[in-house]
Formats: structure tokens, C-alpha cells, sequence
């Protein structure tokens, strides 16, 4: 369980998003609004990936724990961004083992294994050696979905996952994602401008407005 | 084609380089091709000796400089530390090889600072000790002091990588999985980054084998690297030294080639075992001593610098300097009123050959970098003067000019300069231009606005502060090259450069900080100029401060 509590990004004295309340295993939260009203830091802050100039207040809990002030890599966040952001430099079974804790598999075998099956979860298995650089859209959405689900997240965070792909591949790689998520029992926090990315997770709506000059401050 | 032409010096050079290699200098009478230079050179005494610092030497700096500016990356990526290191950027680099080492001769020497300060507490001595603490027979000084200076220049071609490639997100992706700071850049961003600067680390590699000046001032001697052992003969102006100088030339060719086959093989093996490490997945998340440490590492070495240019300065007025005192007995201006005449002369050659060759440089450097961005043209011949060793092409290039009926002098020497100054104009200047945003261009252009127009009151207008910073940069290479002024100018044409040799070589500490302080300072000055100028032209114009890499 994911839970805000009274959680908000102010950039130079003014809020730009504040949030209350929790968000369930396997349920999602969508936050939308249009762009530059401050999803997107919404999403970094509560990843850790937020500094000066912006101003993180309130808390944010994973559980019973508060990770408001921990740096990123202690958080247990999964981050997926429009752009799949794979490792150029591995194979795409290799950036999956990359992501794999060593809690988990600490042999190099091991390791593999439990990132073939994350791969066989997205139906990638067949590709694990390819270059990533030669994948499509979908199957490069599919692989960061694997590699983040890899790290064995707390949470996923979603900016704006599928906006770069077509309508029909959207439809089906949304439903890989939060089929997936809920299997994981992960609290699902999505930042999208589309509508139909929020019904087809049957999300809780909260609706951000830019602010205007002076409001919240 | 303007790469082309930036090559056709080095061609010509190593050309004009091979025909007395083989024997063949009809300008003297000697015809038809022989391997004896060659049988005198591998006759020549201590020369595998020689060989193998100069590999050594060559290998061990960069693979240091190397090192050091990726745990320096690593410790300071998203932290504050990295705007800090980028200010300091521009004066490091803009110091001269030559007042490096002698700035490193100043903290280090049997007589030097550092042994000063701890003298005669806590090291006990009372006079200063009688071990090779520089010019030792391994290299050991030369190797840190080349580092110390190659560190800089890395570190800036790091940080161009670095824009270039989508570092934030991916290093963001890896530190959400787990990953320690510095693990999360090593794993994430340094492959890329090191992938995109691997030709200014060749430079860097070629140089370090084949560099003459540092070595001349703090490398081993009896028997020197080989670069310092070609400038000699060739200098000793006899058949038999150009014979065996021009075979060695040819020889010093060759090993920096083998070098770059070695360095290639290495760079395998490392990113095998990076990959290993990788898929092993060990998150290193407790780093926070590590980094300290490097960046410590880092602002102690810093300071270092700062304090041995200050070093340097006090140097040229020091009077009596017994050993453990820290500070001389007495200072005066006696060494600046007696050689003020001579050294304003050479002040001013230098100042002549620095912007002649970068203002005729500078041109060229633009050409090459729109044509870059227009696609099509690939920036990397320019790096071509850079990684073929100095003392490769020069003579034969030298050789040639003569043939040609240019007589050695001030004209001949901006030749040669420009030759170094492009390469680095292009590095200096190829990534801003690529950054500022074409659409500014099209606008005007849909104003109605014609291609010179736009390019003059958009582009160039602009890139004034780019510009100005590249021609400093540009400056600031031309004031510390020493081998092309050296050996195209035959000797007779005087920077502040060769003089700070000559006096480094000559043992005139006095004299050594009086040229050493005017190297410092005149690119000092270029880079001011260069900051302060746009900073006054725009100062009611934010939108034209200066876009920060690492920012």
C-alpha cells in the first residue's frame, strides 16, 4: 500500500501538486492534467529524483514506511518512462539481470533464470540476446516493463509509459502492465494526458490544474 | 574538404619523414633507398630502454587519466561538486604542458615545496635528500605529472560525452533499481560516454608516448623517452642525426600504433569485465566514503596546482631560498628588470603566433562544424594531427617547407600552429553549435531573412560566446605548443614556451618562473576576455548566459 499524506511539490514559494490519501495493492492512480501542470515532478518526488529548486513537503509511505527522505536507490520505487530507457551498452536479457536484487539470485545462473522468467512474463523470452537498439516500440515498452518489475518494486511509477506507441499496441501493452502489476500486488501511480490510459486501468482520477501565479503558495 | 586539408600537413609530414628514414635525402646528395638509419637506431645505445619508457609511460598516464576522470565523474554526476569542477575547467586546461611540469618540479623536486613544509618536522631532514624524486629513470614523475595534466582535458571531453548521451534518465532508472550513486553512473553512463570520447583518449595516449617538453623537464635522462631522444638528433643538425632521427620517427610511428592496438585490447578485457560486473548486480549502495574521497582526492590535487603556479610566480622574484625554509629570505624584481627587454619580444611573438594562427583558424573550424551539422561531414580527421605523434610529422614536415622554399620564421611557425589550433577549435566548439536550436534559424529564414544574413545575425550572433571561448581555448593550445614552434621555427622564432624549456633545462629556476608565469598568464587573460566579453555584450539579455553541460 502506497499512502500520501498531505504530499506536495512547490516550485519557488508555489504548489504545483498536492496529494492526500492511499492507493492499494494492484490498484492504480492515475493523476492527470495537461502538460507542464507538474505530473511529472509529481512522479519524480516521490521516486527521489527531485532537488533544488523544487520543494518536497508532507509524506509519502510504502507500508508503514516512511520513504519521504530516503535517497532513490533506498526507495523500492520502479520508475517507467515514455522513452523505455534501456541500457544501449547490454542485451536485453542483460538489462533485465542488471536490475535483479541480489537478495534474490546472487549466482550468475540463478541471476539469468529469474530474468528469463521476467521476460517469459512479457512474452520477450525469445528475444533475451537481441540488441536492444533493434527492438520496436512495443517490445522496448515490454522489456522496461520486465527490467523494472525485475528490481522487485514496492511501487510502480508510470510517466506517461505508453504515449509513444500506436493505438492498437497501446491497448495491448497497458494490459500487459497492469495485468502485471496487480499479479505483483504493486500500488500503481500513473501520470498520462490520455483518458483511456485511466479506464483501462479502472484507476482513481485526481485531476491536476496548472496553478495560477500566487495560488497554494 | 577542409578535413581534408587539416590532414594533408600530417601526410605531407610523414611523407617527408619516410625518404630520409630510408636513406633518401637528395637535397644532400643522398639517393636510393637503405635500412642503415634504421640499423644505426636499433644500434643506438639504451634504445629498447628508451622504447619501453616511452610505451610505458605513454600507457600508464592515460590509463591513470582515465581512471581518475571517471571516479571523478562517478563521484560528482547530480551533485553540486560537478557545476564547481566545470567553473574550474577552463583555467586548468588552459595551462601549458611545459608550466605544468615545472609547476609539478616546484611541489615535488628534492628542493620542493612539499619536502619544505614538512622540513625539518616532521621528515627530519636538514638538507635537502639526495633521491630522484623527479627525472627518476622509471618515469614515475612524468607519468603523474602527465596525468595531472591530461586529467583536465579528459574530464572536459567527458563532459561533451556526456551531453550528448541520455545520461539523466538511465543513471535516474539504475539508482530506482538500487544502485549507489557512483555505481549507478558507472553502470549506466560511463560505457556511453567513454565510447564517445575515445579519440580525444587516443590524443591523449599518442601524446603521453611521444611528449618531448615535460619530458625534457622533469623525464628520465640516460637514456630519455624516444620522443626526447628523435628532437635530439634531429637537432644535432649532422646527416647522421636527421638520418637516425627520421628512422626513429618513423620507429615512434609505429609504437604509437602498436600502443593503440594495446589500448584497444585493454579497453576489451575492461568492458568484458564491466560487463561481468554488471550482470552480477551488486548494488554498492553504501559509497558515500568512496565518493568523498575521490572528490577530496580531486580538491586536494586542485589546490596543488593553484598553489605551484603560485609557486611559479614567486619563484621569478625569490632572492636567497636555503632548503627547509618555506618561504625565500628575500625577494626582488632583479630577474624581471634584466630580461624585461627580452622577454617583452618574446611576449610579443608569442601573442603574434597565438591569434594570427587562431584567427586564421577560426574560419575553418566554423566551416567544419556547419558542415558537420548539416550531416554528411564527419569531425573525426580532425583529430588526425593529434594522434599521430608530433615528432612524427614535424621534421618532415619541416623538411618539406624547406624544399618548398619557406624559410623558417615567424610566418612558417603560425602555419604549423594552426595545423594543432583547428583540432582543438572544432573539439571546443562542435557541441554548443549543435545544441543551439536550428528552428531560431528558421524563423528567420521565414522572416525573410537570406542564408548569409541568418547566419551572420542568428547563428554566429548567437555563438559570440562560444566563439570566444574557442578562440581562447585555441590561444591558450597555441601558447603551450613547444615541438612545432621548436623545430618549424628551426630555433629561431621564441615563445614564452620554448624560453620556459630552455630555462627549465638550463637549471635558471628564476628565469623558469618568470616564462612560466607569463605562460600562465596570457591564456588566463584569453579565458577572461572570453567570459567578460559576452557577459557585457549581453548583460540585459538572460537568455544568452552561458548554457552549462553538466547542468
Amino acid at each position: 500500500m502506497l499512502r500520501f499524506d498531505e504530499f506536495a511539490v512547490a516550485l519557488g514559494g508555489r504548489t504545483l501538486v498536492r496529494l492526500d490519501g492511499t492507493v492499494a495493492a494492484g490498484k492504480v492512480l492515475a493523476v492527470m492534467g495537461p502538460s507542464g501542470a507538474g505530473k511529472s515532478s509529481l512522479l519524480k518526488a516521490v521516486a527521489g529524483l527531485i532537488g533544488p529548486p523544487f520543494v518536497v513537503s508532507g509524506r509519502v509511505l510504502v507500508g508503514e514506511e516512511d520513504i519521504t527522505r530516503l535517497p532513490v536507490e533506498a526507495r523500492g520505487v520502479g520508475l517507467m518512462f515514455q522513452d523505455a530507457l534501456l541500457f544501449p551498452h547490454m542485451s536485453v536479457v542483460g538489462n533485465v539481470m542488471f536490475a535483479v536484487p541480489r537478495r534474490v539470485a546472487r549466482s550468475r545462473g540463478a541471476r539469468r533464470e529469474v530474468a528469463m522468467g521476467h521476460l517469459g512474463r512479457v512474452a520477450m523470452a525469445h528475444l533475451a540476446e537481441a540488441d536492444p537498439a533493434t527492438l520496436s516500440g512495443g517490445e522496448r515498452s515490454r522489456v522496461a516493463l520486465a527490467r523494472t518489475l525485475a528490481g522487485a518494486p514496492r511501487v510502480l511509477l508510470l510517466d506517461e509509459p505508453f504515449a509513444a506507441l500506436d493505438q492498437a499496441l497501446k491497448a495491448r501493452t497497458r494490459d500487459i502492465v497492469f495485468r502485471l502489476a496487480a499479479e505483483d500486488g504493486l500500488p500503481v501511480v500513473m501520470v498520462s494526458h490520455d483518458p483511456a490510459d485511466a479506464e483501462a486501468a479502472r484507476a482513481q482520477v485526481v485531476e491536476i490544474r496548472p496553478c495560477q501565479e500566487g495560488e497554494g503558495s | 574538404m577542409v578535413a581534408l586539408a587539416a590532414m594533408l600537413p600530417v601526410a605531407a609530414g610523414l611523407v617527408g619523414i619516410l625518404a630520409p628514414a630510408f636513406g633518401h635525402l637528395p637535397a644532400l646528395g643522398h639517393r636510393g633507398v637503405s635500412l642503415a638509419p634504421f640499423a644505426a637506431l636499433f644500434a643506438a645505445p639504451g634504445i629498447a630502454t628508451s622504447v619501453l619508457l616511452s610505451a610505458a609511460t605513454g600507457l600508464a598516464a592515460t590509463a591513470l587519466g582515465v581512471g581518475l576522470t571517471m571516479l571523478l565523474l562517478a563521484a560528482s554526476y547530480g551533485g553540486r561538486s560537478l557545476v564547481v569542477a566545470e567553473r574550474l575547467l577552463a583555467p586548468i586546461l588552459s595551462v601549458p604542458h611545459a608550466a605544468a611540469a615545472a609547476g609539478f618540479v616546484f611541489l615535488f623536486a628534492p628542493t620542493g615545496f612539499v619536502l619544505r613544509l614538512l622540513s625539518p618536522w616532521p621528515s627530519g631532514l636538514e638538507a635537502p635528500p639526495d633521491i630522484a624524486l623527479v627525472g627518476d629513470p622509471y618515469g614515475i614523475a612524468l607519468v603523474l605529472a602527465l596525468a595531472m595534466k591530461e586529467t583536465p582535458f579528459l574530464f572536459m571531453m567527458a563532459l561533451v560525452a556526456l551531453s550528448q548521451v541520455e545520461a539523466a534518465g538511465r543513471v535516474g532508472v539504475a539508482r530506482s533499481l538500487g544502485y549507489g550513486r557512483m555505481a549507478a553512473f558507472l553502470h549506466a553512463a560511463w560505457p556511453l560516454v567513454y565510447r564517445q570520447m575515445r579519440l580525444p583518449v587516443l590524443a591523449v595516449l599518442a601524446f603521453a608516448a611521444s611528449v618531448v617538453d615535460v619530458v625534457m623537464i622533469l623525464g628520465p635522462r640516460q637514456p630519455a623517452p624516444l620522443g626526447g631522444r628523435i628532437v635530439t638528433w634531429l637537432q644535432a643538425a649532422d646527416l647522421d642525426g636527421w638520418f637516425l632521427g627520421s628512422a626513429g620517427a618513423v620507429a615512434m610511428m609505429g609504437l604509437v600504433l602498436l600502443l593503440v592496438g594495446l589500448w584497444r585490447a585493454g579497453e576489451a578485457v575492461a568492458g568484458r569485465a564491466a560487463a561481468r560486473l554488471r550482470l552480477g548486480g551488486r548494488r554498492w549502495r553504501r559509497d558515500r566514503v568512496a565518493r568523498v574521497a575521490v572528490l577530496g582526492f580531486g580538491a586536494v590535487a586542485v589546490a596543488a596546482m593553484a598553489v605551484s603556479f603560485a609557486g611559479l610566480m614567486l619563484q621569478s622574484v625569490a632572492g636567497y631560498w636555503p632548503f627547509p625554509d618555506v618561504l625565500p629570505a628575500t625577494v626582488g624584481l632583479a630577474v624581471w628588470q634584466r630580461r624585461l627587454a627580452m622577454a617583452a619580444a618574446t611576449l610579443g611573438d608569442t601573442l603574434t603566433i597565438a591569434l594570427a594562427a587562431t584567427a586564421a583558424a577560426l574560419p575553418l573550424a566554423v566551416v567544419l562544424v556547419e558542415a558537420a551539422r548539416r550531416g554528411g561531414v564527419s569531425t573525426r580527421l580532425v583529430y588526425v594531427p593529434l594522434i599521430v605523434p608530433q615528432v612524427a610529422f614535424l621534421f618532415g614536415l619541416d623538411v618539406l617547407a624547406i624544399r618548398a622554399g619557406l624559410t623558417p620564421g615567424l610566418g612558417a611557425v603560425i602555419l604549423a600552429h594552426m595545423v594543432f589550433a583547428l583540432p582543438y577549435q572544432v573539439i571546443a566548439l562542435a557541441g554548443p553549435w549543435q545544441a543551439l536550436d536550428p528552428r531560431f534559424e528558421a524563423v528567420a529564414a521565414s522572416l525573410g531573412a537570406g542564408p548569409v544574413r541568418r547566419f551572420v545575425t542568428v547563428r554566429l550572433a548567437m555563438m559570440t560566446a562560444s566563439l570566444l571561448v574557442t578562440a581562447a581555448v585555441s590561444v591558450a593550445v597555441s601558447v603551450g605548443l613547444y615541438l612545432p614552434t621548436q623545430m618549424i621555427g628551426a630555433g629561431r622564432v621564441a615563445t614564452v614556451t620554448t624560453e620556459a624549456v630552455a630555462a627549465a633545462t638550463g637549471g635558471d629556476r628564476r628565469l623558469l618562473g618568470l616564462y612560466a608565469t607569463l605562460q600562465l598568464v596570457i591564456p588566463l587573460l584569453a579565458f577572461a576576455v572570453a567570459r567578460w566579453v559576452p557577459a557585457l555584450l549581453w548583460r540585459r539579455r538572460r537568455g544568452m548566459r552561458p548554457v552549462r553541460w553538466a547542468a
